[in-house]
């Protein structure tokens, strides 16, 4: 190994006296060859979830947006989920709109508006056999919609209709020629349709809440759409962050999910007052991503794609393992640590790794 | 000794099943009327034997040389292996029924494609013949467009398929017309032994059964076969015999109901007896027994040391460890032997070198010390010093399992060190452990080098100690080196004396900070808060009013008392200086001493909590009661704007949630100020403020609870909403939203709670049991998956991370190379580190 001290420590400005010491204790910390990395990580996550509490739920302090914590979140990550529970954003802006008004109104605008969000009232009208439509004004106006985009939006996704207005009012009729076969409930259905038409905002975007840290305006929102808020100008495309880890791999590649992973598991476990050494997280993180996707930590990932077939015949689902084992012909090459305990070797690992002859 | 390479997997061939038979088992018959095993049945004793005192008819061999022989049955119709069911679909799917051609784009399956990912053809590219869908209609017939496939037709179809395309289907294993069982290997007796009950009665293993009912339906059918019994009833038969055979490979079967014994309870057949917990797998080849063992009650020794553990005498007689005889050790060994059996230090065996092994008894003792001589081996009681290994389980980390060094002592527990409960997550309300002893020089070494507890003390998961000192020591530590604290000279003496410190002692009184100073090590320098630390707006440092700013010169205690921050897991600073700077062994002596320092400095001074300590004085009780009173009308008025619709709400949010949100940031408010108002006007003698603040036990919002109010009871985060519509007691209005009627416990634990906070109590108690035991299960599966999945990832000779098949997962390890277990809480020097 080289002489150089790990990167921060170069770039530091130290006295002779101690960089020389920092020299010395380097020496002495590097890692061993053999060291079982992959099971301290492992169990340096998974003891402190047993032994301490990791709630779900805090209740002191809490923001509007209620989001997946603790030991049920790490799970998530680890099973390496394709829709986390809850997933969120945290949109800066960047130097021009770092205030409030336009923060507010980035917010506005990313935030998913369907429909009926902006209704005031929405009715059948039995005698006429029509639906009823009051849009709000004022949400109109802060949204910057008009009663006529409201208008050609229903008449794109919904069909045989007729659609008039009347002084703001909305009024939706079945077309002339469907109205001999038509009940009640098909009124009703388009109702429901044409409430539930997204009108404006990014999709997927549930909520979206503006907070002031150090000065920096945060989006926070909750549901994830990165590929379409990284468009979004007045943006820092460069900070913005979604707990999506699927997301991110998908719109901005595996390094970044590998460090989404990273700095996800690690939040997680520091929220919860957990004092655990990144460099655990950092070989999962790895371990998850090295093959270009990401893979969970489970039966149908890592634990599962092993190459020895006793390893994962011992995990689970044993007898699918063994006869896929037997009808491909595999061969189990002992390399690893659970197949040598099984057929009662030392495993090559560790101490295991070095040969030792004990002279009588 | 040679050493097993590698383990191919391949598919059994009728062929070898007829090499590895001794027999054919014909009958269904078990045991004929002189309760002998019959001829031909499933009990032969051609199969292997399991009664003492009989001989294998095969190999001759008595009970423990006999492993057991194969024999086999010969199907009057062929049936399918269920367990190869996919791998038949498989085939069926992707090769013509005509001509056994591959129906696949061949290239593609040479590239490395999985099958599965490629089209069917419909027309075989060899002899044209059109394809059917093949469908599988559950449990185990295969239908090509409407018409069942009898096991026969599909034999049939894949004895066509040439060993070309079943490689490049995937089978590589053996042959596929071999998923289709003509032969039944019976494994021998032994590995289904019978088990004779008190009554004299015989109770057969389920495989047994199982294998009884397959010859049975399979000479039945035979039979009919022989007198061309009319179509149906061959039909019958032949599904009872594919059901029996399914079930004996596997009981579990979705679509299928399983196999019960007499009694109701489902048959454990060849594929449960491998899988989960409880399978070969798991339990028998991973999970291994051991001797040379034992596992007792745990109880404290604050005398030992922390690498010690007390071992009763009784265990010490009963683990024994081997030991060569030399010229240098003969006499020592002698004496051992000398002693015998039942007396302590003394012997159990004694092996010769032609390998003779003789126990050793009172009576034979003589001769046995007659012919002792260097190159036989001794297997002597466990004595003092010896190297044994430790274990509390769950063993959820490598400190769970550690090294200590033996030490023999009266009664029946073993004792271990206050400081070393932390790793092992171990108290004496009744909890057992293990010790090993090692019987190899090799492993006594690692042992010694990797696993002894000093060497443990900084945990790998953050890079400080994991162990330290809790509870009493803490306290006990604030009390002997909080300002004013003396001893005369006598005192000291007496103190240090215990703990092994030799000191000149040159003045008539000393301090408790001095009295620490003994145990510290020389070149030791420190400064930083103690966990007393009041967190004033401006520090003054060495002029802290509250004395806590320690300060340390070249181990020397100047100012500041000790607490949670020096000496404590986790979080002393003292402990892990040591350990950084003077060594493993020197950090716990450090340990070893402090901690008699402390034990007898609280044997004359005393620390306890009475019920004075949670009173409080009438101004501070109007000042909470106050409080409480403000907060509760500003919720009153949030619940009535509510009503009143003028309410705030964010968008997203129901009115309901908003006001809940509302009310819990009071009613936090309202716990919160207090803890504060006890904070400030709690006397500085106060016991349980000296636990609280030392951080020896408890906190202030335990006080709080005790002396102040309990405060809100939450469940899952939110107030209590559980109970009848609309309220949670029936002592409440319907829709009535207040505190009270939500959980609010206004009274104190002191002052006593009424039935209806009581109520509430227990189900915010009952909520922390469920969640843990819940949680357990939760994360220890977690553990388990997190474990299997990198576990063969490890530092290799190179330096870089890698996995058993060699793939590189880091280039450096932790990206510096740092080993998280020997640097200072992840970094390289952590001061340093934090300056810049």
């Amino acid at each position: 190994m080289t002489e150089q001290l790990p990167g921060p420590y170069e770039k530091i400005d130290l006295k002779k006296k101690d960089k020389d010491m920092l020299k010395k204790r380097y020496k002495q910390i590097k890692y061993e060859v053999g060291e079982a990395v992959g099971v301290i990580a492992a169990q340096s996550i998974s003891e402190p979830a047993t032994q301490t509490t990791l709630r779900a739920y805090h209740s002191e302090g809490r923001t509007q947006l209620v989001t997946t914590k603790g030991l049920p979140r790490l799970i998530e990550l680890f099973d390496a989920r394709k829709i986390p529970k809850t997933p969120t954003m945290e949109i800066y802006l960047d130097k021009e709109h770092n205030n409030k008004e336009d923060a507010r109104k980035i917010a506005a605008k990313i935030k998913e508006t369907k429909l009926k969000h902006i209704l005031k009232e929405d009715s059948i009208d039995l005698i006429n056999l029509r639906i009823e439509l009051v849009p709000d004004s004022t949400l109109l106006q802060n949204l910057d919609i008009t009663t006529e985009s409201i208008i050609t939006l229903i008449k794109k996704s919904i069909k045989h209709i007729n659609i008039s207005c009347e002084n703001e009012v909305i009024m939706i009729e079945i077309a002339q020629d469907k109205k001999p076969d038509f009940t009640i409930s098909d009124l009703q259905s388009i109702r429901v349709r044409a409430r539930n038409l997204f009108t404006k905002g990014i999709k997927g975007i549930e909520q979206a809440i503006v907070e002031c840290e150090n000065n920096q305006w945060i989006i926070k929102t909750l549901g994830s759409n990165l590929k379409r808020v990284l468009k979004m100008p007045g943006i820092d495309a460069s900070r913005i962050t979604s707990n999506n880890i699927f997301e991110v791999a998908k719109v901005l590649g595996i390094e970044a999910a590998r460090n989404a992973i990273i700095k996800e598991t690690i939040t997680t476990m520091r929220e919860q007052g957990v004092d655990t050494d990144v460099r655990h997280l950092l070989l999962v993180a790895d371990a998850m991503t090295n093959d270009g996707t990401i893979q969970a930590i489970g039966r149908y990932g890592l634990a599962g794609q092993k190459s020895s077939v006793l390893s994962r015949a011992n995990f689970e689902e044993t007898v699918k393992h063994l006869t896929n084992a037997a009808s491909g012909g595999e061969i189990d090459p002992l390399e690893s640590v659970i197949e040598n305990i099984i057929i009662g070797n030392i495993a090559p690992i560790g101490t295991g790794m070095i040969k030792l002859k004990v002279k009588d | 000794m040679s050493k097993i390479k590698e383990i191919r997997f391949k598919m059994i061939s009728p062929e070898i099943i007829r090499k590895l038979s001794v027999m054919p088992v014909v009958t269904s018959e078990v045991y004929g009327p002189d309760a002998y095993p019959i001829d031909g049945g499933v009990m032969d004793p051609k199969l292997g034997i399991i009664d003492p005192g009989m001989r294998c008819q095969t190999c001759g061999g008595r009970i423990g040389e006999c492993t057991g022989h194969f024999g086999h049955i010969e199907f009057a119709r062929p049936v399918l292996n269920i367990l190869y069911l996919p791998q038949i679909r498989l085939i069926l799917t992707y090769t013509c029924h005509k001509c056994g051609a591959l129906l696949a784009d061949k290239t593609k399956l040479e590239q490395g494609i999985a099958p599965k990912k490629l089209k069917v053809m419909t027309t075989c590219p060899d002899c044209g013949a059109k394809q059917g869908k093949i469908k599988l209609e559950k449990p185990s017939t295969f239908v090509r467009d409407k018409h069942p496939l009898t096991p026969v037709e599909i034999r049939e179809h894949f004895e066509k398929i040439s060993d070309e395309t079943a490689n490049l289907i995937g089978i590589k294993g053996g042959r596929p017309e071999w998923f289709i069982l003509t032969l039944l290997l019976v494994p021998p007796v032994t590995a289904r032994p019978s088990i004779t009950l008190e009554s004299g009665d015989r109770s057969e293993d389920d495989l047994t059964h199982k294998l009884v009912d397959i010859i049975r339906i399979n000479h039945r059918l035979a039979d009919n076969l022989e007198i061309g019994a009319p179509d149906f009833i061959i039909e019958d038969l032949w599904e009872l015999l594919q059901y029996h055979v399914t079930t004996y490979f596997n009981n579990e079967i979705s679509s299928i109901p399983p196999a019960r014994h007499r009694s109701g309870r489902s048959l454990k057949t060849l594929a449960q007896r491998l899988k989960s917990k409880d399978g070969r797998f798991r339990h028998n080849l991973t999970g291994k027994r051991v001797n040379y063992c034992a596992r007792t009650v745990v109880s404290p020794d604050p005398n030992i040391s922390l690498n010690d553990v007390g071992v009763p005498e009784l265990v010490a007689k009963e683990l024994t460890v081997p030991i060569k005889v030399t010229k240098n050790n003969i006499n020592e060994l002698k004496a051992h032997i000398k002693n015998g059996p039942d007396t302590h230090p003394g012997a159990n065996y004694v092996t010769r070198p032609d390998g003779i092994r003789k126990k050793v008894i009172n009576e034979n003792k003589e001769s046995i010390l007659e012919e002792l001589a260097p190159g036989h081996i001794v297997e002597r009681h466990l004595i003092d010093g010896d190297i044994t290994i430790f274990n509390r389980q769950p063993s959820l980390h490598r400190m769970s399992v550690m090294a200590h060094y033996a030490k023999i002592m009266p009664h029946k527990t073993f004792r271990l060190n206050l400081c070393v409960c932390k790793p092992y997550n171990a108290d004496f309300d009744g909890d057992e452990m293990n010790l090993h002893v090692l019987q190899t020089a090799e492993a006594r070494a690692e042992a010694e080098q990797l696993m002894l507890v000093e060497k443990n003390i900084r945990s790998p998961r953050f890079g400080g100690p994991i162990m330290g000192c809790d509870q009493d020591y803490i306290s006990g530590a604030y009390q002997l080196t909080k300002i004013g604290t003396t001893f005369t000279k006598q005192q000291t003496a007496q103190i240090l004396i215990n703990a092994d410190i030799i000191a000149d002692l040159k003045k008539d009184t000393y301090t408790g900070k001095e009295i620490f100073s003994f145990a510290i090590p020389k070149g030791i320098n420190l400064e930083y808060k103690a966990n007393t630390c009041r967190k004033c707006e401006t520090c003054k440092k060495k002029e802290c009013e509250h004395d806590a700013y320690v300060i340390i010169e070249d181990g020397e205690l100047k100012k500041g008392v000790i607490d949670t921050n020096s000496i404590a897991a986790f979080k002393g600073r003292i402990i892990d200086t040591i350990d950084m700077e003077k060594g493993h062994s020197q950090a716990r002596l450090f340990l070893d001493q402090i901690t008699k320092i402390i034990t007898r400095t609280m044997m004359k001074q005393g620390f306890s909590i009475s019920l004075d300590n949670l009173d409080t004085d009438k101004t501070t009780r109007t000042n909470i009661e106050k409080a409480i009173d403000k907060q509760l009308e500003v919720i009153e008025k949030q619940i009535e704007d509510y009503k009143k619709g003028k309410i705030d709400v964010s968008p997203g949010r129901t009115p309901e949630e908003a006001l809940e949100d509302m009310i819990m940031i009071e009613l936090w408010k309202i716990t919160n100020m207090t803890q504060q108002i006890i904070d400030k006007t709690v006397d500085e003698t106060n016991s349980a403020i000296i636990m609280a603040r030392t951080g020896a036990r408890g906190s202030i919002q335990n006080l709080a609870y005790m002396s102040g109010l309990v405060g809100q009871e939450t469940i899952r985060g939110r107030r209590i909403f559980r109970g009848y519509t609309g309220r949670t007691l029936s002592h409440f209005k319907k829709g009535d939203l207040s505190p009270t009627s939500h959980g609010f416990v206004r009274s104190s634990f002191q002052k006593g709670i009424d039935p209806i906070e009581f109520f509430f109590e227990v189900m915010k108690g009952r909520e922390g049991i469920m969640d843990s035991s819940l949680k357990t299960r939760v994360s220890g599966y977690m553990q388990r998956r997190l474990v299997s999945a990198l576990q063969d990832i490890k530092v290799g000779e190179d330096y870089h991370v890698r996995d058993s098949s060699g793939t590189i997962i880091q280039f450096v390890p932790g990206e510096d190379c740092v080993d998280p277990a020997k640097s200072d809480r992840g970094y390289l020097d952590k001061q340093i580190m934090t300056k810049h």
